[in-house]
């Protein structure tokens, strides 16, 4: 206590320091106060401007690069997004019109299928038609002919039978022919 | 070195004998709940005097370094980590750097930033001194060691703004030249009228430095004389009887207000010392688009 009363003695001792007149006044504090003025303030100038100022400005333009950089990136990746966008719908694309000539080659491969197996199908049905016509005209013919051997014979025994004379086979069939032209 | 060594020696002991003489002679403690004692200059560690100048540390000398410190250690720790995603005490800091860095490229431009570090540490320290003072001194503390405010002392204030205003006519010489003086002839002024405007413009630059060191001690100076005044109501009030003790309420929610106006008149005086010196560092940079 004693250490410390002896230490703290105010500094305007003597005649001038007037009490109840100002301490601001007491031009006797100026020099010691500009002193540690200069040297407390040199001391916080010297240390901001050579540590605290960078590292500070450092860290604040370092996040700056970092949100920059990020945003480049972010920008990157957009337009990535939108080549493989645009890659898929090419990709789509070109897909949706293989599919689509895939399935018009199919498609005409069927019909052309199907067109050949109607031709040959009408083909033979034609002939198995055209045989059928051939055989039905053959065997009227046939019919004819049998038909017309009959009437000769019948003419010729109805004729016999009558007038007991023999008849030649032509004087029949010229006897027929007058006949059936009539 | 044994010259000054033995030159040393008597004069410490004399300085310890007057201080011990001073201790008997008189009591030192002055108890009266004077306003002005807080402002007194309190030797704490004697120097032997330089060139006949008393440069012993005083309080004064301690909060200011005090100050500087606590200002020193905030920036230093908040700023450990270089946290690219900040903490509290970082974004604090930054906010700080921001706030100065933005006031300085406002008034001056990009140019203007050399001139941020003498800004940034003008205005922290004069933010700092004047925080530091409004600490309340804890009760029973050695006369001496109250809290006590640098800048609520003139010679503190009007140094720093002298400094600035010897930092605006050294640069604006040197940047500008002789061009430097179209500070004081605005552009526009009809000739006749130029004698007595060169003479106003002349004036107001002189009296800038004592504006700007005036401003923040009359600012100090005064709310500290409302803290202590309301206080010395509040310690009379309570010394009277219980309806005057009751009474001590009002001076005593009093000094809870005008604590509240001086913490905020400690940042506004910071601000207004530091944006003055930007103006006046943007005349000497722009001194031809004045």
């Amino acid at each position: 206590m004693n250490a410390i009363n002896i230490a703290a003695e105010t500094v305007p001792h003597g005649e001038e320091a007037a009490s109840g007149g100002l301490p601001q006044m007491d031009v006797s504090t100026f020099a010691g106060q500009l002193f540690w003025l200069a040297l407390t303030f040199g001391i916080l100038f010297v240390m901001m401007k050579n540590y605290i100022i960078p590292r500070l400005g450092g860290i604040i333009e370092e996040r700056g690069d970092r949100i920059a950089d990020d945003l480049d990136q972010a920008a990157e990746f957009k337009q990535q997004a939108e080549e493989a966008q645009i890659a898929y719908e090419d990709a789509l694309s070109s897909a949706r019109a293989k599919a689509q000539s895939i399935a018009a080659d199919q498609r005409n491969a069927i019909d052309q299928q199907i067109a050949s197996m109607q031709t040959s199908m009408e083909t033979e049905l034609g002939e198995k038609i055209s045989d059928a016509e051939k055989r039905i005209t053959d065997m009227k013919e046939n019919a004819q002919e049998k038909v017309r051997e009959a009437a000769v014979d019948t003419t010729k025994a109805i004729v016999e039978a009558l007038i007991e004379e023999d008849t030649t086979t032509d004087a029949v069939n010229t006897a027929l022919n007058s006949v059936i032209a009539r | 070195m044994t010259i000054s060594l033995s030159d040393l020696i008597p004069t410490l002991m004399s300085l310890i004998l007057s201080k011990l003489s001073a201790f008997s002679a008189a009591p030192i403690m002055v108890m009266a709940a004077d306003p002005m004692e807080q402002f007194e200059i309190v030797r704490l560690a004697p120097f032997p005097n330089v060139f006949g100048f008393d440069l012993s540390f005083t309080n004064s000398s301690l909060w200011m370094t005090i100050s500087v410190t606590a200002a020193l250690i905030f920036f230093t720790l908040s700023t450990r980590g270089r946290a690219l995603i900040p903490g509290r005490a970082q974004s604090v800091a930054e906010i700080i750097y921001e706030f100065i860095a933005n006031m300085v490229r406002d008034a001056i431009g990009p140019e203007g930033m050399k001139f941020f570090p003498y800004v940034f540490t003008l205005f922290i320290f004069v933010l700092m001194n004047n925080l530091f003072g409004l600490f309340p001194t804890i009760p029973g503390a050695p006369h001496g060691l109250h809290t006590f405010t640098a800048t609520s002392h003139i010679i503190v204030t009007l140094a720093l703004a002298f400094l600035t205003i010897a930092i605006v006519i050294i640069y604006g010489f040197y940047k500008n030249g002789f061009g430097f003086l179209k500070l004081f002839v605005p552009s526009g002024v009809p000739a006749w009228l130029l004698p007595l405007i060169v003479l106003i413009e002349f004036i107001s630059f002189l009296s800038r430095p004592l504006s700007l060191g005036i401003r923040l001690f009359a600012n100090m100076f005064a709310g500290h004389i409302i803290l202590k005044v309301f206080a010395g109501f509040v310690v009379s009030l309570l010394g009277g009887g219980f309806m005057l003790k009751l009474l001590a309420l009002v001076p005593m929610l009093g000094i809870v207000a005008v604590m509240m106006l001086e913490i905020l008149v400690a940042f506004l005086q910071a601000y207004v010392f530091a944006i003055l010196t930007c103006m006046y560092l943007n005349d000497a940079e722009h001194a031809d688009a004045h």
